[in-house]
């Protein structure tokens, strides 16, 4: 055990990068996103576009095109909806480059709370993740959107984003993992 | 040109943030519950410094007119009630929404999961737009203003500030701890 987990930090750290590094590169990303492709870095908008095709077999075609919300931004395959496919290429690259591809199922902090019950976390994923993109889009933004190219950009509605979010972040935690 | 700007770029923009993504090591659940717990201080470090560096240089782009802000609306309740959703949305996936798509491709199946969830929260907020839109993001709604605007500070005076506390804040914890919980 003592020496997986020696294997598993050196290993770390051989393969990653600085944060500082990577907030670098994210910063110059969006001097590109936002004086050549004319769109800052985002992703849940484009999210709720394709969320309207999973919509489909349970509100209708005619259900997602006579919502109000979907009419303001209807499924096309724009910037943003591309931007969020190449996601998953990136970080997949960067697994393989680097050899970290791992299939996980319980990741550890989760574990030393809830156990090793993988239906537990399936849960708790699907929840979180209803209630993070609910949030998301009533405020208007997530992590990338207002927290980056928000924050960059001195937007109050970004600032306050950020602030409630962390704070919000970290008394549910206190609640969550208080053994781990 | 034209395919190459309208398929070509946006999917390699995408692809240039998740494999930086991965290589920051935020595709890791691990790491973003230990940033809440003030265990793992990568998220801030990652988002700090992309904000100030690519906030001085958009800052610059639009001083000589080559880019244009994009601010999104200070409706601030929806902001508020949202940003605090996402708070614990956010503890309880163990991602955000685009760290939480990156990881998906890194082999992590609760992350898979959890951007179903993510499909169920943007429907139902579509279906509940019409209500929101009456009774919600009408309340405390000062536009898209920034910072600047509000408080009467220059830009500059701002990231001057904002370098200088990111400065401390992270020399304090690179000299207490190198910030990285297992």
């Amino acid at each position: 055990m003592a020496t997986a987990q020696t294997f598993s930090r050196s290993q770390a750290r051989r393969i990653d990068w600085s944060p500082y590094l990577v907030g670098a590169g994210i910063g110059i990303l969006s001097w590109i996103a936002f004086a050549v492709m004319r769109d800052p870095i985002g992703v849940t908008t484009a999210y709720s576009r394709i969320a309207a095709l999973f919509a489909e077999p349970f509100i209708g075609a005619d259900g997602v095109a006579g919502n109000s919300y979907w009419k303001s931004m209807p499924l096309s395959w724009d910037y943003g909806v591309l931007f969020l496919v190449g996601i998953p290429l990136g970080a997949l690259a960067a697994a393989l480059v680097t050899g970290t591809f791992k299939l996980e199922f319980v990741p550890e902090v989760w574990r030393r709370q809830y156990g090793n019950s993988v239906g537990k976390r399936f849960l708790a994923a699907f929840l979180g993740g209803i209630v993070i993109m609910y949030g998301a889009r009533l405020a208007g933004g997530c992590t990338s959107g207002h927290g980056i190219s928000g924050g960059l950009q001195l937007a109050l509605s970004s600032w306050v984003f950020l602030i409630v979010m962390f704070a919000t972040g970290l008394i549910a935690s206190a609640f969550l993992f208080r053994k781990a | 040109m034209t395919a190459f700007m309208s398929i070509i770029a946006p999917l390699l923009m995408g692809a240039a943030f998740g494999f930086l993504l991965h290589k920051g090591r935020v595709t890791s659940c691990n790491v973003i519950e230990n940033q809440f717990r003030l265990k793992d201080w990568t998220v801030l470090k990652v988002m700090g410094t992309a904000i100030i560096v690519g906030g001085v240089g958009v800052l610059a782009l639009t001083d000589v007119g080559a880019a244009k802000y994009y601010v999104k609306d200070a409706n601030l309740l929806g902001v508020t009630i949202g940003a605090a959703l996402f708070g614990v949305g956010m503890v309880v996936y163990g991602y955000c929404p685009g760290t939480g798509l990156a990881a998906i491709a890194t082999g992590s199946v609760h992350a898979l999961v959890g951007a179903l969830g993510m499909i169920v929260g943007a429907i139902l907020y579509a279906l509940s737009f019409d209500w929101l839109k009456a009774h919600v993001l009408n309340v405390w709604a000062f536009g898209k203003v920034r910072l600047p605007d509000v408080t009467g500070i220059p830009d500059v005076v701002w990231f001057a500030a904002l370098a200088a506390m990111a400065i401390a804040a992270f020399w304090w914890i690179e000299s207490h701890d190198n910030g990285n919980a297992p």
